[in-house]
């Protein structure tokens, strides 16, 4: 028989207020096996925490249950404290009597009758707990990054410096992500490649970061501290340790009719291109859609102009197998398709662009070599329109729900910068709201309005209709309450942006969860923000949520200590809450290992002795050290073979029982 | 009064199966309108003030017949809002009341020509009266 | 293939050459289109006020007479159509207006919105399909330059409508190329006409329908096509003089007959 001490904490106010302490108390003392039971207005507290300890050598428990919030919040601490006083840690229970009643209910009664029921669930399931053990497992001291833009470059670099390896897989065949895209940056306006370019030459110098460019995640097992990764190599078709990067290939290669896009496809590129002249590595790559050789077998003209015989038509794609102790994911973002806002001529005329696209316009090294110029006919625009929220904050189905955060700011810098080279151009800027929180933000916004004189319309853009080589832009001055109709030359966009469509794919491959809108779930979305939900996978940059560059590269160096942090274990205490089979009770169907998410099952044949005959028999075999606990197998196992420490079969149809009681 | 306009206003609200609240005040309607220049209250505000229970306003106001029924802000609305369906039940609203009659069959005569379609007449009686 | 075809009663009229020709090309592509015994007008403009129930049982009628006769429903007139197919929705997704017309009705078997409404150009593309029309044109209109006015009744809103890309439409210009002309994108195509408001504001129409035909104009049209009988009164009485000369406005139907030679 358990000796079981129950502790109901107040919450200050939180639970107290919904709850009746006393009765649950008295309601325990009632219960089977506690010998115990009492309350506190703050359990988690140290006061609280030694109230426990005290209880637990006083009354020499067996078992405790606390009655507070949820066991994401403490379930740790009250396992520690537990712990200190001697008891096994898995002989703690939790009653979630904040968020799964007094938060949910407002009904006194009806909140303090719950609280109750869910009390005596945890005792009863105490009753049957076993103390157990949890074991270890070592720690591979190797970081695996995916994604090489600002974000993954900063957690790469910030996880080097402390003196651990980092691969780097980046798919596109440079790293630098958007960032390396723009012109200059808000909100101090430097230029996004001065500032860049050198963190990702730093990134490719560093000792122990690796880039595997051109190059993305295939499969993904293992767990936290021992993940197995295989990496796909696409074949760049130029062999990368003696390509010297002089670019002869890309200037004589003949087919240059595909669109660049680095450049938004504003302008056009070789089949062998680098994308852009800093790029990194500095390697072409063939694109064998485009390649006259791959088309026609004709050609290989780059393959006799090469001085470093590095051209490689025969290089077929590579699987490379490593391992990691953890993983960061920094796919990034791109701008959603318009295909739904037809309304904004977007795909009609070629002077309606998205604010990407006007980034490279701007750009001294993009398509117009940093001048102005309208696309459709390279002339001089005198009349500018920007829209906001193009997409975003849409609950139609047609965009996206959300607010994309970044792009007030950065409308607020195009059209300052405009203003301050071309203050021949009037700008006029369409917004709902315009949201500018951050240091410094608003007053940049202001500057844009009051000091380059660009004109803000509280209204929206209904329709832009291309008339006679301009854009008549209809919309709405909600202010002076009228329709206007501006006569533009160009038309920017500032376009919704959503997660890589690569997150979904690699959310299944870690089992990392996304939410509805395909960015990457924290653990926690205040206390936990940089992890997953997923042991040793962690998030950096706008994969997790819109975010702008101050932002993405904090964000992505506290991801960094966090897998600092785990690499320094030279052990990591493993979960004992695993599956194991009953050798005698399975009858070798495979359900369970069709279902477990981890690949920790595996079948073997024994020997067995039934009825005095020896038999062979296939039963199951749980790996433990790659068992995370789901219970999956548990639930599919037709004859009850499965059973998981911890929360086994006969403590929960307890705790069935006692809800129903 | 003010009662008598909330009353309206809840009904307005009902027959319209819009709810005014998802309005998120962008103007993107208002923008949208091809008969803005003839109105006198904007396709946003009719959200606003059906919200806000200024139904005396809305009954007399001049958008009322403007409105084309387009269906261009309900279709570019961004939050689902489909504030033509609000113009609409303030304007059947109005039409159910007493003497409410914009069109009536005596005026006819003088509207016909010998091109105009049937539909534009079926169409006037129903939008203007009962 | 046989339809169950809904005229509607501007086409019995005024808007005869819209119907005359779409039975006779429908007849040349091997389409059968019974026309329905009994149809009433269908009330021109969907009341869009949930509590109208009469103005809504019209079209139920012609909607359940297509289920029993286990037909599809099809349309030709703009306004028709969007009528017809918006109270099928209601119908389909509104329990009380169907409760309230299905009581009030009290026919055999329940209407749920179970019949299928097709408008013509929908038939024309996924029945017959354009090649099948374009190997059929014995007199192609090879060189003309035509716009396609939707106006707003075929397209929208998507949400019911599911027609085409309600900003950015593709069917009648494939349908016009089908045909061996050109098409000629403009950007007001499916802007209002001014629809009923012509009845008691010329001028508002007037303004709508000369952005209309400049627009076509400027984008080189040489003649505009439509499905809806109120927006060619209007695109032709209330377009200033000068555009309407240079601009003619026909049925889309008056130029499938006259490919397809009949
Ligand atoms: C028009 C515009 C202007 C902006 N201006 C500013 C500004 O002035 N100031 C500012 O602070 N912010 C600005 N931003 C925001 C800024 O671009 C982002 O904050 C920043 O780029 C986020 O970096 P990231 O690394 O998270 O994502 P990204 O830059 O998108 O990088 C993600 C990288 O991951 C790679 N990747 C994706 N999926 C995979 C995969 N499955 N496997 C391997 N690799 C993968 C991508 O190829 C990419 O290289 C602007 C954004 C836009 C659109
Ligand atoms: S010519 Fe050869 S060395 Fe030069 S960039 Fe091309 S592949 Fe590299
Ligand atoms: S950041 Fe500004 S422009 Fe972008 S979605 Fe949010 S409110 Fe709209
Ligand atoms: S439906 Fe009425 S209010 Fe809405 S855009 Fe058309 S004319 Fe304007
Ligand atoms: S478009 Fe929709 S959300 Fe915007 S103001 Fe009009 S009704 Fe409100």
């Amino acid at each position: 028989m358990q000796r079981i001490g129950v502790f109901v904490c107040w919450c200050g106010t939180n639970i107290a207020a919904t709850v009746d302490i006393d009765t649950v108390v008295e309601a325990m003392k009632r219960e089977p096996g506690v010998v115990h039971s009492s309350d506190y207005q703050y359990m988690c507290s140290e006061a609280g925490q030694s109230r426990i300890r005290n209880a637990i050598k006083e009354h020499n428990l067996t078992g405790i249950v606390v009655c507070a919030c949820s066991p994401r919040m403490h379930e740790t601490t009250f396992r520690k404290a537990a712990k200190a006083a001697g008891l096994n840690e898995f002989m703690v229970e939790i009653a979630n009597i904040r968020e799964h009643c007094a938060w949910i209910h407002k009904d006194r009664t009806e909140a303090t009758e719950k609280a109750v029921v869910l009390a005596r669930t945890a005792v009863a399931k105490l009753n049957l707990n076993k103390p157990l053990t949890p074991g270890t497992s070592d720690v591979v001291k190797r970081a695996l990054v995916i994604g090489g833009g600002i974000a993954g470059i900063q957690s790469a670099l910030d996880i080097a410096e402390a003196g651990y390896q980092v691969d780097i897989v980046e798919k596109e065949p440079t790293i630098g992500g958007k960032m390396a895209q723009l012109d200059k940056t808000f909100p101090t306006l430097d230029c996004a490649a001065c500032i860049l370019t050198p963190k990702m030459v730093e990134a490719a110098q560093h000792d122990n970061i690796n880039l595997i460019t051109y190059s993305e995640v295939d499969s993904v097992s293992g767990f936290v501290g021992n993940f197995t990764v295989k990496i796909r190599k696409k074949a760049r078709s130029v062999k990368a340790d003696i390509c010297s990067g002089c670019g002869i290939c890309t200037e004589k290669c003949p087919s240059k009719k595909a669109k660049s896009e680095f450049n938004m496809g504003l302008n056009n590129r070789s089949a062998i291109y680098i994308p852009f002249a800093q790029a990194i590595p500095n390697v072409p790559v063939i694109d064998r859609d485009q390649c006259i050789k791959f088309k026609t077998g004709k050609c290989g003209l780059c393959a006799k102009v090469c001085p470093a015989d590095a051209i490689d038509f025969s290089q077929q794609d590579e699987i490379i197998e490593q391992k990691y102790g953890a993983v960061v994911l920094a796919t990034g973002f791109k701008p959603i398709k318009l295909d739904n806002f037809d309304e904004y001529s977007y795909a009609a005329s070629q002077d309606v662009i998205t604010s990407l696209e006007l980034e490279r316009i701007m750009n001294a090294a993009g398509p117009t070599g940093g001048k102005l110029l309208r696309p459709s006919d390279k002339k001089h625009p005198h009349t500018m329109v920007f829209v906001q929220c193009v997409g975003s904050r849409d609950t139609t189905g047609c965009g996206k729900t959300y607010c994309s955060k970044i792009c007030c700011m950065y409308t607020a810098k195009h059209a300052m910068l405009i203003r301050e080279k071309y203050p021949d151009i009037d700008v006029h800027v369409f917004y709902i709201d315009v949201r500018t929180p951050g240091k410094n933000f608003d007053e940049f916004y202001r500057r844009a309005a009051e000091d380059y004189g660009v004109n803000y319309i509280k209204g929206m853009v209904g329709k832009v209709a291309p008339t006679n080589g301009k854009l008549m832009v209809q919309g709405s001055d909600l202010i002076a309450d009228r329709q206007v109709i501006i006569e533009a030359d160009m038309v920017v966009l500032a376009t919704a942006i959503e997660p890589d469509q690569t997150a979904k794919s690699l959310a299944t491959m870690l089992t990392a969860s996304i939410d509805t809108n395909n960015f990457f779930t924290e653990a926690h979305p205040k206390l936990r923000p940089v992890e997953s939900p997923t042991a040793g996978v962690f998030l950096s940059g706008v994969c997790q949520g819109p975010k702008d560059i101050p932002e993405t590269v904090a964000q992505a160096s506290a991801a960094a200590v966090k897998v600092v942090g785990l690499l320094s274990k030279d052990k990591l205490v493993s979960n004992p809450c695993v599956a194991g089979s009953n050798e005698l009770l399975c009858n070798g169907c495979s359900n369970c290992q069709h279902v477990c998410p981890y690949g920790a099952i595996d079948y073997v044949e024994k020997e067995f002795r039934i009825n005095g005959k020896i038999k062979i028999r296939r039963v199951a075999q749980v790996n433990e050290a790659v068992c995370q606990g789901c219970g999956a197998c548990t639930v599919v196992c037709p004859s009850g073979a499965m059973d998981l420490k911890g929360f086994t079969n006969q403590q929960i149809m307890a705790e069935v029982d006692a809800i129903c009681r | 009064m003010l009662q008598k306009q909330q009353l309206q206003a809840e009904t307005i609200r009902r027959i319209s199966g819009v709810n005014t609240r998802k309005c998120m005040k962008c103007g993107k309607c208002t923008a949208t309108c091809p008969a803005h220049s003839e109105m006198d209250i904007s396709p946003h505000r009719f959200v606003s003030m059906v919200e806000n229970n200024e139904i005396d306003a809305l009954m007399s106001s001049d958008s009322l017949w403007k409105c084309l029924s387009c269906f261009a802000c309900v279709e570019r609305c961004p939050r689902g809002v489909e504030p033509a369906n609000l113009i609409e039940a303030v304007r059947v609203t109005a039409v159910r009341m007493q003497n409410r009659n914009r069109l009536l069959p005596e005026n006819i005569p003088s509207l016909l020509n010998n091109k105009l379609p049937q539909q534009a007449l079926v169409s006037a009686f129903r939008k203007y009266s009962k | 293939m046989t339809f169950d075809y809904y005229p509607g009663c501007t086409l019995k009229t005024k808007a005869k050459e819209l119907d005359i020709h779409a039975r006779s090309a429908a007849e040349a592509l091997g389409i059968k289109l019974e026309e329905l015994t009994d149809w009433q007008c269908c009330g021109a403009v969907y009341p869009m006020a949930k509590d109208e129930i009469a103005t809504r049982l019209s079209s139920v009628r012609a909607l359940a007479a297509s289920r029993d006769n286990g037909r599809d429903l099809l349309t030709l007139c703009s306004a028709c159509h969007h009528v017809i197919k918006r109270v099928n929705n209601d119908m389909q997704t509104d329990e009380e207006i169907r409760t309230k017309v299905n009581n009030y009705m009290s026919p055999e078997t329940e209407y749920h919105g179970e019949t299928k409404v097709v408008h013509y150009l929908e038939m024309l593309r996924d029945t017959i399909g354009f090649d099948t029309i374009r190997q059929r044109a014995v007199k192609p209109l090879t060189g003309k330059k035509i716009g396609a006015y939707y106006g707003c009744l075929l397209l929208r809103p998507n949400k019911v409508m599911a027609f085409d890309n309600p900003e950015n439409p593709t069917v009648l210009e494939d349908f016009i190329r089908a045909l061996g002309a050109e098409p000629v994108i403009y950007p007001y195509r499916n802007e209002c006409c001014g629809g009923y408001i012509s009845l008691e504001n010329n001028e508002l129409s007037a303004k709508k329908c000369d952005q209309i035909t400049v627009s076509a104009l400027e984008n080189k049209a040489d003649m505009l096509i439509t499905a809806c009988p109120l927006c060619m009164y209007n695109l032709d009485a209330n377009t200033n003089s000068e555009h309407k000369t240079k601009l003619p406005i026909v049925y889309f139907t008056e130029l499938l007959a006259q490919v397809l030679d009949i």
